[in-house]
């Protein structure tokens, strides 16, 4: 495919050649090529002004942004929250324990309260997936998605596509590994869409319970042998795996994942010299990954949060009705 | 009771394998032969012109939330969308609250049925107590009270071993069992078909093995015990595959597909749209591909609608969250002869069978026939007629269809239940029996 609105995010004073017009940012399988460009161009942009020592921009002053974190969250709500109030924006919290809904308010009606209190824009993180669409049809404000169920995670695919690419520049022809729980992540939904829109080759990896065959119609190699899928990787993926699925039967024992699919410095010598690690957290230490690669010099594990901010600020912009150019100008 | 003559019209009787122009007479009630000149003198008659007259349709599946879930429907307003959509004969699931296993709930169900429905509402009972699936429910008093088959509809009964007995017992006093085929601990929290679909919403999958092996189990089951299964709302291929051998082989089992299945497929849901949601779930283009090969050659042998309405209110949530079920009583046949007979080049009388006749055979209800002496249930359609169904303005108290504002071709215009004219000019225009 040849995709002639793309601009590798490291020319950021290449214009992008057209404007950003949706309201709201739902899932990265519905963006373009060029909105996925927009949004990194705006979040570089964003990043050259952090690093000058600027901390805050007036945005989004005097617009008041709700974070309803329908589902336990820490880093992406923290993230969003920092986002926002680096554009000047007011930060609302709703939290699921303290709220209406354990009381049985249904989300059209919270949603609908939070809108008629004035909120100018809803981030939305919830565990059924769909919700953030839902949401988007019944509010005239933007809703954001942090996160539904199993399907979509935008904002860290976005962040992720723009670490990898500050170290490798274009990921066209890219070989990307996602190694772990696939099954049941929207960040391996989210990446796989971004990464599979910008060129990169993806491949699936884990054990065969958490990495189904129907993802192959996603674009992505699906893969049960660890070595053969790290060989030549320029960048190495890794999801959380979580107890709960060995309670249900999706494998055996974590011991057991972790001698297959563990992620160890031996493992890590099949990737390519000098491959990037990730993470998008949390972390669990001597599962999934170990604690000398999670910390070593490859992990950029720490710049994807870092990158967090920028990718969520331009997000924010974006959706709030601002242009790249407004960030680039100034930039 | 007046008499009624129903003139020019096409009448389709597939009992007696009648296709052609003519008329239909009835009187007290009645289908007769013939009426004398002077009873036609007075006779009401209807001039169908246009219009195919056949026997009034049979939907052996429908859920009418009553007792306990009247919000959603009643008996009257669920015989209130029979009439509209054709259909004279229902046969309601006892998922009811309380679920209907034992003869007082029966016996509350025929009474709402005597004095609200305008159509004739048969009732089945549970087969396990409470729909738990743990002890069998009293089927001899059920079928005292009248019930015509008994079901989990809604749940399946896990435990092989129970299931057998039940269909050893059921098999004494000549019950059918029907059964909703689905593996319990497969479909934890599955709300999709599982597939590239479910994949890609990331929403959780239903996969078909969890139907397949439970329609497995059920045709071994009705070998070893002689009784007759139904097996409800087959939805994969594979299914359709084990019924065909199991019939091939002479097992007493007979099996049903509903309009959406046979129309829609898990594509559908792309946009998380609550009124595509239902349990057995939308599947694949194969899958209904088959539905649509297995009704031509008989291994399915009816269409039934499973009725189920939900509110709005019940239905406006997240996807994960909204009940499983959609309304399609008035839709039926307008979907059916759209995917049937426009689409897969269906003749007009084998869809009408399918939808009449064969229905009533599967649980030996007097219904289905124009013969003389058969209780006069007709339905009057127009199967060119383009409409556009619009679920605020129906019957039903839901409005739970994924048909809301489509437009469809192929409408009824007069029903007829025992020669009373009940849905007529777009409304009902009786009250209950």
């Amino acid at each position: 495919m040849y995709f002639p609105l793309y601009r590798p995010a490291g020319r950021r004073h290449c214009f992008p050649p057209m404007s950003w017009n949706r309201r709201h940012l739902l899932t990265i399988e519905e963006l373009s090529v060029a909105e996925i460009g927009l949004i990194h161009t705006t979040a570089a942009a964003f990043k050259k002004i952090l690093a000058r020592g600027e901390k805050s921009f007036s945005a989004l002053r005097g617009k008041t942004i709700v974070n309803l974190f329908l589902e336990p969250s820490t880093r992406t709500r923290l993230a969003f929250e920092m986002a926002a109030r680096r554009l000047s924006a007011d930060v609302i919290a709703f939290d699921a324990a303290s709220s209406s809904t354990t009381k049985g308010e249904t989300l059209r009606d919270t949603a609908q309260n939070i809108r008629a209190l004035g909120a100018d824009m809803i981030i939305l993180r919830h565990a059924a997936a769909g919700s953030p669409l839902y949401l988007s049809r019944l509010l005239d404000i933007p809703v954001i998605n942090a996160g539904d169920g199993a399907h979509e995670h935008p904002t860290q695919g976005l962040l992720d596509t723009f670490t990898m690419q500050e170290h490798l520049g274009s990921l066209r022809g890219r070989k990307v590994v996602i190694l772990g729980d696939i099954l049941f992540s929207r960040v391996a939904r989210s990446n796989i869409h971004a990464l599979t829109k910008l060129g990169a080759v993806v491949t699936i990896v884990g054990p065969s319970t958490l990495v189904p065959p129907w993802f192959t119609a996603l674009g992505v190699t699906v893969s049960h042998d660890l070595r053969s899928a790290l060989a030549d990787a320029e960048v190495v993926m890794l999801l959380r795996i979580q107890h709960e699925r060995q309670m249900a039967g999706m494998f055996p024992s974590l011991g057991e994942y972790t001698g297959m699919f563990g992620l160890n410095k031996t493992r890590a010598g099949w990737l390519k010299p000098g491959a990037l690690i990730m993470h998008p957290g949390p972390i669990n230490r001597g599962v999934e990954i170990d604690s000398e690669l999670a910390d070593g010099a490859n992990s950029v594990i720490l710049e994807q949060v870092t990158n967090g901010i920028v990718v969520r600020m331009a997000v924010l912009h974006l959706c709030a009705g601002g242009q790249p150019e407004d960030v680039i100008t100034a930039a | 009771m007046s008499n009624l003559w129903i003139t020019n019209a096409r009448v389709i009787d597939p009992a007696a394998q009648r296709d052609g122009a003519g008329g239909i007479f009835i009187r007290d009630g009645k289908l007769v032969a013939s009426l004398s000149a002077a009873q036609k003198k007075r006779a009401r008659k209807i001039d169908a012109r246009g219009l195919v007259a056949c026997p009034g349709l049979v939907d052996i599946h429908v859920h009418f939330r009553e007792p306990g879930q009247t919000h959603k429907e009643t008996i009257a307003t669920g015989s209130h969308c029979a009439a509209a959509g054709g259909f004279t004969t229902v046969v309601c699931m006892p998922n009811t609250v309380p679920p209907a296993d034992n003869a007082g709930t029966i016996q509350y169900i025929n009474d709402a049925a005597e004095r609200g429905a305008v159509v004739r509402v048969y009732p089945t009972g549970c087969i396990t107590v409470g729909m738990k699936g743990q002890a069998l429910a009293p089927f001899g008093s059920l079928k005292r009270a009248g019930v015509v088959a008994i079901t989990d509809d809604g749940d399946c009964v896990q435990s092989n071993e129970l299931m057998r007995r039940a269909l050893e017992y059921a098999k004494m006093f000549d019950l059918p069992i029907m059964d909703h085929c689905q593996d319990a601990a497969m479909t934890v929290g599955a709300v999709m078909n599982e597939g590239v679909m479910s994949t890609r919403l990331g929403l959780r999958g239903w996969p078909h093995a969890a139907e397949d092996i439970i329609v497995a189990r059920n045709v071994i089951l009705s070998e070893c015990t002689g009784a007759h299964v139904h097996l409800q709302h087959i939805t994969s291929r594979f299914s359709v595959d084990i019924i065909r051998r199991a019939k091939a082989r002479g097992v007493r089992v007979t099996a049903e597909a509903t309009p959406h299945h046979l129309a829609l497929t898990e594509d559908a849901l792309a946009g998380y749209d609550t009124n595509f949601k239902m349990n057995p779930p939308l599947r694949t283009e194969a899958d209904r591909r088959a539905l649509i090969a297995g009704l031509r050659d008989g291994t399915l042998d009816i269409i039934a609608t499973d009725h189920a309405p939900h509110t709005p209110d019940e239905k406006d949530r997240e996807f994960d969250h909204a009940p499983n079920g959609i309304i399609g009583l008035e839709t039926a046949l307008a979907v059916s002869l759209d995917v049937l007979v426009r689409r897969s080049r269906f003749k007009l009388p084998t869809v009408v069978d399918l939808l009449t006749r064969k229905a009533a055979d599967i649980l030996k209800l007097p219904a289905g026939t124009l013969a003389p002496g058969a209780a006069a249930d007709v339905c009057l359609f127009d199967p060119e007629e383009k409409w556009t169904y619009n679920a605020k303005a129906g019957c039903s108290k839901s409005i739970n269809s994924p048909w809301h504002g489509q437009s469809l071709t192929g409408r009824v215009k007069t029903t007829i239940v025992g020669g009373r004219v009940v849905f007529a000019g777009g409304k009902i225009v009786a009250e209950g029996r």
